[in-house]
Formats: C-alpha cells, structure tokens, sequence
C-alpha cells in the first residue's frame, strides 16, 4: 500500500515528492561548526571580564533571617555583592509579557525562597575562583520551613504555601479558576452505559533539557551608552523584554546578540542570566559574565515538568471508547515559568487523536518546592500522550482487542468533531497506524487495513458537538478552605452541576473577552447560552467593572441539575438513525437563528452594561449588531484559524 | 604569581602566562584565543573540551595549563588546511553531523586520534572512540557515519574547500 501523505493543506506550498526525506542536507551553519568558528555567547573576549556567582538556597522551602555578606566582601577580586535591593524591578514572570499571570519570581529572593538552589545574592569577582570563594564566605541565617514535593500533597488544606503570589499552590486561570476545563457531552451519563470502564494512573518525572552548553550570558557597558549583551538565550525577544523590565532600562538601551545556541531544548527560554549580567555591567562598569556550572545547569536549571494523570474511560464490548475522563497535575515547581501555558496546551489536546462523543478534564498547574519547570520539545503534550497511549493499551486489553486495531477503530477520521469544538482535518493516525503495522510486520485484520482517515467521518453524532454538562466545582481557594475532589464532576451533585441544556446563566462564566474574536460562539459550546447582553453585547470591556457582580460561590443553578439519565449518549450507531440535533446541521441556517435565545433568567442577575463607554451607536441593538460582521459560523469553522481565508 | 608556559599549538609555538590552578581550556580559550575547545562541564563528562596532547585526546578542562609545557597540542582551529577542510569536517558537513555544533569541536579531536592511530577502523571502534563524547541533539548515528566516510575517503585528500 503506497503511504499517504496528507498534503491537502500544503498543496500548493511545496512538492509533493518528498524526496528530502532520509538524505543529508547541508546546513546554512555547518561551516562554523566543522571549523569551531560558530560563535556561541562564551566565544567573545573582554578585557577585564567579571565573573558573577549566586549565593544559593539549600533547602528545598527556606525562609532567610539574616544575611551577613561582610567576609565575602573581603575576599580578595571581589568587586560588588548584588543584593536584591538593588534589582529595580526584582520580580517578573514570563508570560507577563503577554500579559498571562502575575509576577511571582524575584531574580534575587529577598525572604522566602521556594525551592533548593534558588539565588538569594549575587557576587561579581574579578575571577570565577574568587567568585566562588566569596559565595561560600556568605553567612546566611536560614529558617527552614515544611516543604511540599507532591503535587496532590500540594493541593490539600494546610499545605506549605509555596509561593505567596498564588497562596493556594495552583496557577489561577483568569484570576477565578484553579485549574483547566474541558466539557464536551455527559461523561456521567456515557460511564452507566459503558460495558467497560478501564482506569488508569501515569507518572512522568522532571525531565532536564541538559545541552551541552551551559547556559549564560556576558553584558558589557558599550561606548554608547548601551549595554551589549551576548547571551546563549533561545528567545532573544523574550530575553530583551525582560531584561528591559527588570533592570528598568528602555530596550533601545541594550544591544542583544544571540542566535548561536549550543543546544536549547526549551530550557534557554526562560531569561535569568541576561537581567543579572546586565545589573553587574550597570553595577561594576565591567564586562560581567553570567555562566552556569554543570551542577546549576541540572539543579536550577528549569526542566520539563513531572506529570500525574488519571485516565477514566467508558468503553463499549467492540472497542468503541464513549466516555473519557481526565484529572492531571502538572508540576510547576516554585514558580510559574511557562508551565501554565504548558497546562493550557495540553487541555486543547485531550483527549488526544480520538473521536470520543463525551470528554471531560481537569487539569491542573500545581506549585510545589521543586525546581520551577519551564518549556521542553512538545512540553504540555509528551506526558499526557504517554499516559493516552498506555491508556489505549489498557483498553485494548480489557476488551480483548488488538491495540493497533482499537487505535484505528477510535481514530480521528476527517470531519469529525474534536472535544475543543474544531473539526479534524487531514487526519492520518488510521495511516500511519497502518504503515506503522505493516513495516513491524504486525498483521492487522482485513477490515483494520481497509479504514481510511477519509472515510467514515464528519456524519451524525461524530460531527455533533454533544450537549454538554458542566460544573463550577474548583474556584479560587475552595479547594484549599474545603477539601473537595480534584476528578471532574467531583461531588457535582452538591457542587452546581449544571444539566446538559439548561442555560449557563453562572456568573463565573462572565469573564469579559479581550478581544471580539473571543466572544463566546454559542454553537461551539454546546449548552445553550443566554441571549442576555452577555452573548452579544458590544460592551463587553464594561461589564468587568459591572457595579454588582454576584458573589461566585453562593451560587445555585437557575434550574435543578437533572441528568438527562434516560437521554440517549450518543454512541456509535452511527447511521442516520441518530437525528443531528438542531443546531447542528452544519451547512444551511445561520447563527442567529441556529441559537435559538433564550430570555436571561429572573433569578439570575444579569450584568448590565454600562451605558456610557460604549462607542458603537447606541441605537443598535446589541444582537445583530455584533452577528453582522461574524457570520458566517459553523461548528468548527473560525475566520481567524482556517479555511480559505488564511491560506490565499 | 605568573608561571609561563610555552608549547606547540596547532604546529605554532605558543607562550602564555598562567595561574596555578588554571586548567589547560581556559588558557586556550582566554590567554591564547582558541575558541574552539568548548567549556560543557569542567568535570570531565562531555568531552567537547578535547584536545589532542601529542596525539592522543585529552579532556583540556581537566588539565592544569602548566602540565601543558613543551607538549604539542592540537585543536579544531588547527584541523582546515588553509582553505582546505579536513576531510573528517567535509564528511562531517556532508553527513549533517552537528546539529547545535556545540559537541563537535571534541568529536572531530577524537575522530581525529583515531584515523591517525587507525585509519580504516571498524564501526565499533568509531562508536568506543566516541564513547567519552556527549551529544545531546542526539546526533551519534551520523557522527559516527561521518568518520567511517571520513576513513574511506582517499588517503591525504583534501576536503571541501571552506
């Protein structure tokens, strides 16, 4: 069987022949890697170069009494002790850059540190050796405190709080919630019917990007009155920004070079050494450079984080998954870094490259005393695709099925409806599943090799998005005043499950979008939404500052939260024997009437929207207005992502 | 207190002031600016500090300067003739044998003392010969093709031209 390429997308971007593949190329590069010209931050020489050293945590949680940097000030060749006084803007996050999270980790700890090896004070000398002479000269008085190392130890009342910006150990998403959300469909309902259910826990550790370069950086003040800064960073644009903030320069005052990096692997993402390097040249008047040993490149230096999952599923005798559940942990160590990014892009992937009608996640950024984790290749997706495809394995087990067949049996085919609310396009796991068996001479029935990603797809319940049940369970700090259930749906009964259906009248729901391209499309959501001013309102930058916002725990749903127990789940009969529900016949009716409006709930206060910030003509009425210029809409379809419009 | 140092670099004599306790890298790189010894770990574990100390390799972060008198030392810089690459840096350019580049420095200088100690070594011995050596692009296969290419080109051929 000749292997298929899926060049759909691509057709017209390059050949089609791939004869690239398997043979060497030259690189643009490889003249200065063969001759050791290529230069890498360390390769350029400075008269008078000043080497900077941390004074590091020991412990794991660590509060500091007292620091006594006298001796080391004596220590001959040591020319300034940086104390974090004197960084100007001490804290920062990464992310804050896109404006997702707050700052929550100092260049230089001034009281509590949160994990071991974190810097507390930095000591520039005129030789690496007497820089660390004087590190170990420092007297510090160290109050160790309990410490956490487990992500669910983490999350239980009376944990340590590990860092104080987010006192109760997880990232808080949207400044409301404790950790991500999927729904799609009525898990619940899906695992009474399942003739299996197969459960399963996996554990991924840290993992160290370990290249073979250390990372670093060397700043020097130009003749200028800029700074130069030569740096092993893997995002320079990041490293500019946040050297900027937190030495309190403008940008146009540092002259950054970079892009020859000895190995990356994510773990030069994170920028620490430029902000410091740079703080000694503005501090000393010298060249300083920033270089981490061996040991602060495998202790401090930022890895992959560990993960913990558990995988619940609902599975039919012939193979067919009709329900998947997911609560997973990611370990972000002490601090943020990118792991609540990492957390977000994992969430858009479940339940990996499956058709599965009900899913449901809970997926959580933890803080515990360990090294903050960061970005490395594929960082948010390898773990939990481990775990789905041991997971797969399992299944295959209890169900007596071959796993390459159960795999194709529950693949993506094209036109099917994804539990993030896209359609799957170009689908080639059946394929590759395929080639993978025929080159490992693993023989796969007739039937196996005849599925096809074309084939089978896009039709009833598998192009539906299902009526969805949600909840409200896991708001900031509940978990940590009042132990509850980190699995989704846990102790739904009390805690506002909201039946499939009925209105999302919650006002936690309420955030205002940044952006119109964010207001909430109510066919991708799959439970009706209110045709209140919250679904189309132009107003929507008011609403946060709305003068009565209703208080988000003492919430009770508008309607009792019956699960539609006798309601069929939409499993796999697949024929037409399945009526689309209404909304979602995708081709013909447009949005307006495909969401048929309900009026807001009496018992619900809606927020009213400011009458006066508004710019668009007060006239208008706020549905159409804001339909107009968005349809046309579909299930799956964005303007902004796919189709035509962003490929001609 | 300065102690000098004198040697053979790259077939050039060379003369250095060095302090007691400074290992044989840092004098390459900082006093005499030989740049393509690379600093991975000071410990003696990824070998892209090698050098070759009368032909045979040796881990430059491991070795005091001083122990360096009156050897011939050998580093990448010393590798192109003139223009004319070595033909272990066409095979390895040819071959796509680096990635970052950062570990290829001490792979050519162990390469190198094997085609000098055993010009048509088997893939074993290339694999042992590399064996100290670490990369973490995980690049091994075609750097190990690369020298067995390298080994097979004619004997005293000169390279791709830089």
């Amino acid at each position: 069987m000749p292997v298929e390429f899926r060049k759909d997308l691509f057709a017209d971007e390059r050949d089609d022949n791939l004869a690239e593949i398997g043979k060497p190329h030259i690189r643009q590069d490889i003249l200065g890697h063969v001759t050791g010209r290529s230069p890498y931050y360390d390769d350029h020489l400075f008269d008078g170069l000043l080497h900077l050293r941390c004074v590091r945590a020991p412990y794991h949680h660590a509060r500091v009494r007292s620091v006594d940097a006298s001796a080391a000030e004596r220590v001959p060749g040591v020319v300034r002790i940086i104390r974090p006084s004197d960084v100007p803007q001490n804290l920062n996050t990464l992310l804050a850059l896109l404006n997702f999270g707050r700052d929550d980790e100092p260049l230089l700890t001034p009281e509590k540190t949160g994990y071991r090896g974190e810097p507390i004070l930095a000591v520039v000398a005129t030789s690496e050796a007497a820089a660390r002479d004087a590190v170990a000269q420092v007297k510090v008085d160290w109050e160790e405190l309990p410490h956490v190392l487990d992500v669910e130890e983490a999350l239980k009342p009376g944990a340590p709080i590990v860092n104080t910006t987010y006192p109760n150990n997880t990232f808080d998403y949207h400044d409301r919630y404790d950790h991500q959300k999927l729904r799609f469909g009525d898990t619940e309902a899906a695992f009474a019917q399942a003739d299996h259910i197969v459960e399963g826990e996996y554990q991924m550790s840290p993992i160290e990007q370990a290249p073979i370069e250390t990372c670093g950086a060397i700043a020097s003040p130009e003749t200028n009155d800029r700074f130069v800064c030569y740096t092993s960073t893997q995002a320079l644009f990041f490293s500019v920004a946040v050297s900027a903030k937190q030495t309190a320069l403008p940008s146009s005052r540092l002259h950054f070079i970079g892009g020859t990096v000895g190995g990356g692997f994510g773990g030069k993402v994170d920028s620490h050494h430029e902000p410091l390097a740079i703080l000694g040249a503005m501090l000393t008047g010298h060249p300083v450079k920033y270089q981490w040993d061996r040991a602060e490149e495998m202790q401090v230096g930022a890895p992959r984080s560990g993960e913990r999952w558990r995988i619940k599923d609902g599975v039919m005798r012939d193979g067919r998954i009709i329900a998947r559940e997911f609560t997973g942990f990611f370990d972000a160590g002490a601090y943020t870094r990118l792991t609540s990014y990492g957390v977000q892009k994992c969430t858009g992937h479940l339940p990996g490259p499956y058709t599965i009608p009900n899913v449901a996640s809970n997926t959580y950024c933890v803080y515990t005393n360990r090294t903050p984790s960061t970005a490395m290749r594929g960082f948010g997706i390898t773990g939990v695709d481990f775990s789905i495809e041991c997971q797969m394995d399992r299944v295959a087990e209890a169900v007596g099925m071959d796993p390459i067949e159960l795999r194709i049996l529950n693949a993506y085919r094209d036109g099917d409806m994804k539990a993030h609310r896209r359609t799957a396009k170009n689908c080639a796991l059946i394929e590759s599943c395929q080639v993978v068996a025929q080159k490992s001479g693993w023989a796969l029935s007739p039937d196996a090799m005849a599925q096809s990603s074309r084939v089978g797809g896009g039709a009833g319940w598998r192009a539906e998005i299902p009526e969805t049940v949600i909840d409200h369970a896991g708001q900031i700090g509940e978990r940590r005043r009042n132990w509850i259930d980190t699995e989704p749906f846990a102790g739904a009964t009390q805690r506002d499950r909201i039946a499939a259906g009925t209105a999302n009248e919650h006002p936690a729901t309420g955030n205002a979008p940044q952006r119109d391209d964010m207001v909430i499309e109510a066919e991708r959501l799959g439970f009706k939404v209110s045709d209140g001013p919250p679904a189309g309102a132009p107003s929507y930058g008011t609403r946060a500052t709305a003068p009565t916002p209703p208080a988000a725990p003492s919430f009770t749903p508008p309607q009792t939260p019956t699960p539609p127990v006798g309601a069929p789940v939409p499993y796999p009969n697949a024929g037409p024997s399945l009526p689309p529900a209404a909304r979602g016949a995708p081709a013909a009716s447009p949005p307006v009437s495909a969401a048929p409006p309900t009026p807001p709930s009496p018992t619900t206060p809606s927020p009213q929207p400011a009458p006066t910030v508004s710019t668009t003509p007060p006239s208008a009425p706020a549905g159409s207005q804001d339909q107009a210029p968005r349809a046309p809409r579909r299930p799956g379809v964005s303007r902004f992502i796919s189709g035509p419009r962003g490929r001609r | 207190m300065k102690i000098p140092v004198t040697f053979t670099l790259n077939g050039t004599e060379a003369a250095a002031f060095t302090d007691p306790g400074q290992n044989l890298l840092d004098l390459l790189r900082r006093n005499l600016g030989d740049l393509t010894p690379k600093f991975g770990c000071g410990q003696g574990t990824c070998g892209t500090c090698t050098v070759l100390i009368d032909g045979e390799p040796h881990l430059s972060c491991l070795i005091l300067a001083e122990a360096a008198q009156g050897r011939e030392i050998e580093t990448t810089a010393g590798l192109a003739n003139g223009p004319d690459l070595h033909p272990l840096q066409t095979a390895f350019m040819e071959g796509f044998a680096a990635q970052c580049g950062y570990c290829t420095p001490g792979m050519l200088m162990v390469a190198k003392a094997l085609l000098d100690r055993n010009p048509s070594p088997t893939r074993d011995e290339v694999i042992e010969a590399i064996s100290g050596n670490l990369c973490r692009c995980t690049g091994y296969e075609p750097i190990v093709e690369a020298i067995l290419t390298a080994a097979r080109a004619p004997r005293h051929a000169t390279g791709r031209t830089a």
